[in-house]
C-alpha cells in the first residue's frame, strides 16, 4: 500500500497547540498563513532566498518556506506574533519602531524574529564570516556593524532599510545585554 | 509537486529499513536543498524519511585522535563546536561562509555534502540536462557557464559542487560513514564524489539506499593554522565563485606541511595535490606559491566566460597561503 500523503498532526506555536490535517507538500510558512491565520510571517520568495519568512523553531532561527509543516511536528515554534510579552513589545521590536527600522515593513516580522536570535547566537559565543578569528582563545567577537550585517545577511529588503536595521540590532543588543 | 509519504526515523536501522532502497524516496534532513527541488519539480520523492531525530547529532573525539562529526549535527553547530574551531577553523569559516544564519540552523552535514549543483539549467526543469535527465545534453557548455568548472568537467557536464564546508572537508582528508541494509561502510571525501565523465547523473559512491552516518576527521596538526576565503559576487549570502581552504605549517623558512582545496571550480570538492607536492619543502614564498598554484591550475579547462576563475583561483591561492605564512611566523 503506498503511504498517505497527508497526516493529522498538533503543531505547537506560541505556546498554543493546534491540531490540523495536512498535506505533506504543505510548507509550516503555508500552514501558518493559510490554516492558523498567523499571517505575520511573510512570504517573499518562497526558495529560502530573502528571510522574509523567518520564525524562531526550538528558538532557532530558520525560513518557514523550506520546512514542511510535518516535520515541525513536535517542535516550538515561535513567530512575530509570539515575540512580545503581553502589551511589551520585544525589545528587538521596540528598537526597530524607536529606529524606524523598515519602510514598508514586508520583510520585517522577519527581519525581526531574524534579530532575536542573532542577538542570542552572539551571546552565546558563535563565530560569524565576519570574525577575523574564529578561535575560542580569541574570545567573543564584538557585536559591530560589520558583525551585524553578516549576521543579518539572511534577511533582505527590498526597500533598502538597512542602515536603520542595522543600528536598531545593535541598540537592542545593548539594551538587553543591559538588562541581563 | 508530487504527492508524498513522510515517514520520521528514530534510529539508524530504522531509518535504513523505511527507506528500503526504494529509488524513489529520499532522506530528509534539514530539507533546504531537497524541498526547495521538490518545489521546481527537480526532485520527484514518493517518500521522504526524516533523519533529524536520529541519534547522529553530535561532534565528539575520535579514535586515533581526530572528530567525529555526526551526519543529522547542523551546520551551525558544527561551526559553533569549540574543537572545530580550535583545531579545524578553516572548516568554522567554510560552514560559516555558506548560506544564512536561518538555513545554517536547518541544514544538516549528512545533505549538506548530498546539496546539488546549483547550474540554472539543472533547476529549470524545462531546459535539457544531462544530469538531471541523462542523454538530453548540457546546454551549459555553449550557454550560460559564467560560474560553471574549469577542472575535472566533461563535455557531459561543467556544473560544480557548490558546498563550502566540503572543502574544507577535502583539504583535512575526511572520511564519510555511511549505513546499508547490509551494515557501515566508509570512503574516503576523496573518492565520495565520483568523476564526471559521461556519466554526470551518477555523483557519488554511496551505495543505493544508503544513510550517511558521520564525517570523521583525521588528527591534521598543520589545520590549527588554517582558513578558508570565499569569493562571491556580492559580500555575503551567495554562493562561491571560487574558494580555498589552505592550511600551512613552516619550519625553518620552509614548508613542511600544506594542506590545499579548492571550491567551485569543480564538480567536487577540488584537493590540489599537484599543488601541495610543488610546496612540500620548498621555501614559503609568494613565488612559490604561485608556482604551485599554476602547476594544479595546469588542467583547467576554461570555457569562453569562466576563463577569470583560473586567474582569481592563482590570486587566492598566493593570498591566503601568504596570509598563513605570516601568522606561522608570528
Ligand atoms: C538561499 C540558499 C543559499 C545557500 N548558500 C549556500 C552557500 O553559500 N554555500 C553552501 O555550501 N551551501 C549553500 N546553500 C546550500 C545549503 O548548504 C544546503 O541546502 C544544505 O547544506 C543542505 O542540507 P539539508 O540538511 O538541508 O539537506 P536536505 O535538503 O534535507 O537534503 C539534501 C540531499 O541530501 C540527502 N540527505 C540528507 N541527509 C542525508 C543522510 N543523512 N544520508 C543520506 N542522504 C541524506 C537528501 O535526500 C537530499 O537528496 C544554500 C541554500 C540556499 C537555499
Ligand atoms: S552543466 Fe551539468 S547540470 Fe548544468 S546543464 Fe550541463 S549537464 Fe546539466
Ligand atoms: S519566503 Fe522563505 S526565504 Fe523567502
Ligand atoms: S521594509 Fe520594505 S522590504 Fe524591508
Amino acid at each position: 500500500m503506498p503511504p498517505s500523503t497527508s497526516s493529522e498532526l498538533t503543531l505547537s506555536v506560541n505556546g498554543e497547540k493546534y491540531t490540523l490535517t495536512v498535506d505533506h507538500r504543505t510548507t509550516l510558512l503555508d500552514a501558518l498563513r493559510e490554516r492558523l491565520d498567523l499571517t505575520g510571517t511573510k512570504k517573499g520568495c518562497d526558495q529560502g532566498q530573502c528571510g522574509a519568512c523567518t520564525v524562531l523553531v526550538d528558538g532557532r532561527r530558520s525560513v518557514s518556506c523550506l520546512q514542511l509543516a510535518v516535520a515541525a511536528e513536535g517542535r516550538e515554534i515561535t513567530t512575530i506574533e509570539g515575540v512580545a510579552s503581553g502589551d511589551r513589545l520585544h525589545p528587538v521590536q521596540q528598537a526597530f519602531l524607536d529606529l524606524d527600522g523598515f519602510q514598508c515593513g514586508y520583510c520585517t516580522p522577519g527581519q525581526i524574529c531574524s534579530a532575536i536570535a542573532v542577538i542570542e547566537e552572539h551571546a552565546a559565543g558563535w563565530p560569524s564570516a565576519a570574525t577575523g578569528d574564529v578561535r575560542p582563545e580569541a574570545g567573543p567577537p564584538a557585536l559591530t556593524p560589520e558583525e551585524i550585517r553578516e549576521r543579518m545577511s539572511g534577511n533582505l529588503c527590498r526597500c533598502g532599510a538597512y542602515v536603520s536595521i542595522v543600528q536598531a540590532v545593535a541598540r537592542a543588543a545593548e539594551s538587553e545585554g543591559a538588562a541581563a | 509537486m508530487r504527492e508524498f509519504g513522510y515517514r520520521r526515523a528514530h534510529d539508524v536501522s530504522g531509518a535504513v529499513a523505511l527507506l528500503d532502497g526504494d529509488p524513489d524516496a529520499r532522506f530528509l534532513g534539514g530539507g533546504t536543498n531537497l524541498v526547495d527541488l521538490m518545489k521546481t519539480g527537480v526532485e520527484r520523492p514518493a517518500l521522504l524519511v526524516d533523519v533529524r531525530e536520529l541519534p547522529l547529532d553530535r561532534v565528539e573525539p575520535a579514535a586515533g585522535g581526530g572528530l567525529r562529526i555526526g551526519a543529522t549535527v547542523t551546520n551551525s553547530d558544527l561551526a559553533a563546536h569549540p574543537e572545530v574551531r580550535r583545531r579545524y577553523p578553516a572548516l568554522a569559516q567554510a560552514v560559516l561562509a555558506g548560506a544564512s544564519g536561518q538555513l545554517r540552523n536547518m541544514a544538516t552535514v549528512g545533505g549538506n555534502l548530498l546539496q546539488r549543483t546549483r547550474c540554472g539549467y539543472f533547476a529549470d526543469v524545462h531546459s535539457p540536462c544531462n544530469k538531471r535527465a541523462p542523454g538530453t545534453g548540457c546546454p551549459a557548455v555553449t550557454g550560460e557557464h559564467h560560474n560553471h568548472a574549469v577542472l575535472g568537467a566533461s563535455g557531459h557536464c561543467v556544473a560544480t559542487h557548490p558546498s563550502d564546508m566540503g572543502v574544507a572537508l577535502a583539504a583535512f582528508d575526511a572520511v564519510v560513514s555511511y549505513e546499508t541494509a547490509d551494515g557501515p561502510g566508509e570512503v574516503p571525501l576523496a573518492d565520495f564524489y565520483l568523476p564526471v565523465g559521461e556519466t554526470p547523473h551518477r555523483e557519488t559512491a554511496l551505495p543505493p539506499g544508503a544513510l550517511i552516518t558521520g564525517v570523521t576527521l583525521p588528527p591534521v596538526p598543520t589545520a590549527a593554522n588554517s582558513r578558508y576565503r570565499k569569493v562571491r559576487e556580492r559580500a555575503s549570502y551567495a554562493f562561491a565563485i571560487g574558494s580555498v581552504a589552505a592550511a600551512l605549517d613552516v619550519r625553518d623558512g620552509l614548508v613542511h606541511d600544506v594542506r590545499l582545496a579548492f571550491g567551485a571550480v569543480a564538480s567536487r570538492p577540488w584537493r590540489a595535490r599537484a599543488a601541495e607536492r610543488v610546496l612540500t619543502g620548498a621555501p614559503a614564498n609568494a613565488e612559490n606559491f604561485a608556482a604551485a598554484a599554476d602547476a594544479e591550475l595546469a588542467a583547467a579547462r576554461p570555457l569562453p566566460h569562466n576563463g577569470y576563475k583560473v586567474t582569481l583561483m592563482r590570486n587566492l591561492v598566493v593570498a591566503v597561503l601568504s596570509e598563513l605564512a605570516e601568522e606561522a611566523a608570528r
